[in-house]
């Protein structure tokens, strides 16, 4: 068939544009685009919903600890010292008399606080120090990613013990040093994808249109690595807070009174069997919380990642 | 004779090929080897060639996509390979290039409307004439307006490389690299964007470099046509005299591989011998001396000239000059 014979009967075929005075049939078509539709994938996994019920849960209890407890969570009471769950105290009390209640629900402010920042923290310079090494390649890459290759050459949790050792412990320093941690996860994360983008057709169109770095950085890969920077960033929350809870647990985080969930492990340790609820539910938000977290990291994986579109 | 709008002058691009621990330079690909043709204005010229024979890695060098190793790119009389960045990102509005692949060119997060109107905005166009613009765009390449705020992959192969055209004519650019446009498409598809492009080119007073490995696309429409071997340039030629009287024997031997879709016609193929040799290790001389069925004694050491044969006939071969 030669060309002039496929024109007229590809003409026939062609739809494009509808006939004048046919009105647009876009009404039907259901609205799409690349975020809604993961949105769409997530709410259909019943895990991270049970994730995000977790997680919405805590903050609630966060936020509303003074409404939800009458005693506060650094009032001393001996005489009511290491009582078991009751009424009274509904998760009991601790060696000192304080009701571990109060102590979680404050916790969890604290926990919840920690993960935020040092993710952030992380999330920030991470993602820059990535696309930077990404981007331009070269020996600025060859810097940044020994950098991180140092860094993740050490054990995460041996890296911010001597890194609150240098700072000295309190729980800013803990939480500068998680972040420091997770900045190579999310720096070499964030580098493969842009080297990875850097190449696509899409960037080098932009490049022939004659944007600068900064709008192509900006508007094409940046949009184009966020579904790995979230999934990671709610991964990463719930090792930040376990991480808290180690580094408090170590003494290196949050001093006393703080009720720091680590902390209260560590100081309720040698009552274990006199009095294993001082034990018990700290442990079990502590879980509870990382659990939420990485449930909402999966289902976030899912749905962002294309190929697991059906 | 029309004036020239682009003129490339012994372009080369080598790649580095390097190994090692430290990275050494262990060779190069010469991707591009001494390539020199002229395009006027208004003209079509295709260029064809097996893969990997340098013709998109030509194509991508001529806009700066991929910097030059060596050579002359003169558009409009200035060569654009010794611009500075900022003065050739500003170039760049009147040379545009479309891809080949509509999957892979247009970004996945964008809508069509963010996809049109950027080359608009980043060469200084107001946001009321962006959106007259893009409904006109999307007019002009067969879409229409509705289709503005969809993305992407909510269109087919054809529709997304009309997007691409439409990205490619936003600042009204007096030449497009066409990079295999149609290679990626189905057969009616494609001709529907030849025709497209063909009819683009009539009302916008456009010149295209159309690059392609398909000789039928190429003989429809180019005006003039160049035949890439091994990073070189070995016949170009008009359309008419390239298809009745090729002179350079590989240039033969290609278009002795279209079939005739006539089964009676006796047809005499030439078959090539072996291989397309490394483009990082090129043989001596003519580069085409290994499979050259009338090989001579000089093709294995004299490397022959882009010369002219006859009248607007260039080839690079020992038997004509």
């Amino acid at each position: 068939m030669k060309i002039e014979e496929k024109q007229t009967q590809s003409e026939q075929v062609n739809t494009n544009p509808p006939e004048k005075g046919q009105p647009p049939k876009q009404a039907k078509m259901r609205a799409s685009s690349p975020w809604r539709d993961s949105l769409r994938q997530l709410r259909r996994n019943r895990f991270a919903l049970a994730g995000i019920f977790i997680i919405v849960f805590f903050i609630a209890v966060a936020l509303l600890a003074p409404l939800i407890t009458s005693y506060s969570y650094d009032k001393i009471d001996p005489v009511n010292r290491l009582q078991p769950p009751s009424g009274e105290h509904w998760f009991g009390t601790d060696d000192i008399g304080r009701d571990i209640f109060t102590r979680i629900a404050y916790g969890a402010r604290i926990s919840l606080q920690v993960g935020f920042f040092a993710v952030t923290g992380a999330l920030v310079f991470g993602t820059l120090l990535g696309i930077i090494a990404g981007y331009y390649g070269r020996w600025i890459d060859m810097i940044i990613s020994r950098i991180f290759d140092i860094l993740l050459a050490f054990p995460s949790i041996l890296l911010a013990i001597a890194i609150v050792a240098i700072l000295g412990s309190s729980l800013e320093n803990a939480l500068i040093a998680i972040a420091i941690v997770n900045i190579p996860i999310f720096g070499r994360l964030i580098r493969s994808k842009v080297v990875s983008l850097r190449e696509e057709e899409f960037i080098m169109a932009a490049r022939a249109q004659g944007m600068k770095n900064g709008r192509i950085i900006i508007h094409h890969i940046l949009p184009n690595s966020v579904a790995p920077i979230i999934v990671q960033a709610t991964l990463s929350f719930g090792t930040a807070i376990l991480e808290a809870a180690a580094l408090g647990f170590l003494g290196l985080g949050a001093q006393p009174p703080t009720p720091e969930w680590g902390a209260m492990l560590a100081g309720s340790r040698d009552f274990i069997q006199l009095a294993p609820w001082t034990l018990i539910f700290p442990g079990v938000s502590i879980m509870l919380v990382v659990l939420g977290f990485n449930l909402v990291g999966d289902g976030l994986r899912d749905a962002l990642d294309p190929k697991m579109k059906n | 004779m029309q004036k020239p709008i682009l003129e490339v002058n012994h372009l080369k691009k080598y790649f580095d090929v390097r190994g090692g621990v430290f990275g050494k330079k262990v060779g190069e690909v010469k991707a591009v080897d001494d390539v020199s043709f002229t395009v006027h204005e208004g003209e079509i010229l295709g260029i064809v060639g097996e893969s990997g024979c340098g013709k998109s890695t030509t194509g991508k060098t001529i806009l700066r996509l991929i910097e030059p190793t060596e050579g002359e790119v003169k558009f409009e009389g200035e060569n654009i390979a010794a611009l500075s960045a900022e003065a050739m990102r500003k170039l760049r509005r009147d040379m545009q290039i479309i891809f080949q692949d509509p999957y892979a060119s247009l970004n996945p997060r964008h809508t069509v409307e963010k996809i049109i109107s950027e080359p608009l905005l980043i060469h200084g166009m107001g946001k009321k004439e962006r959106k007259s613009r893009v409904k006109e765009l999307l007019e002009v390449v067969g879409l229409s307006d509705y289709h503005a705020s969809r993305y992407p992959h909510q269109f087919s192969g054809g529709q997304r490389q009309r997007i691409g055209i439409a990205r490619a004519l936003a600042n009204n650019p007096k030449l497009i690299i066409c990079d295999e446009p149609v290679s990626a498409l189905d057969v009616s598809v494609q001709s529907q964007i030849l025709n497209l492009m063909e009819g683009l080119r009539d009302q916008f007073n456009l010149t295209y470099v159309f690059i392609a490995h398909d000789l039928s696309v190429v003989k429809h429409i180019s005006d003039r046509v160049g035949v890439m071997y091994l990073g070189r340039l070995v016949e170009l030629t008009d359309k008419e005299k390239l298809y009745d009287d090729p002179k350079h024997p590989y240039t033969k031997a290609l278009l002795s591989a279209v079939p005739v879709p006539d089964p009676d016609v006796e047809k005499e193929r030439i078959l090539l011998e072996g291989d397309v040799p490394s483009p990082s290790n090129p043989p001596t001389g003519c580069a085409f001396h290994t499979r050259c069925p009338v090989a001579m004694d000089i093709c294995k050491t004299v490397r022959p000239t882009f010369e002219q044969a006859e009248v607007n006939h260039f080839v690079a071969c020992h038997l004509y000059n």
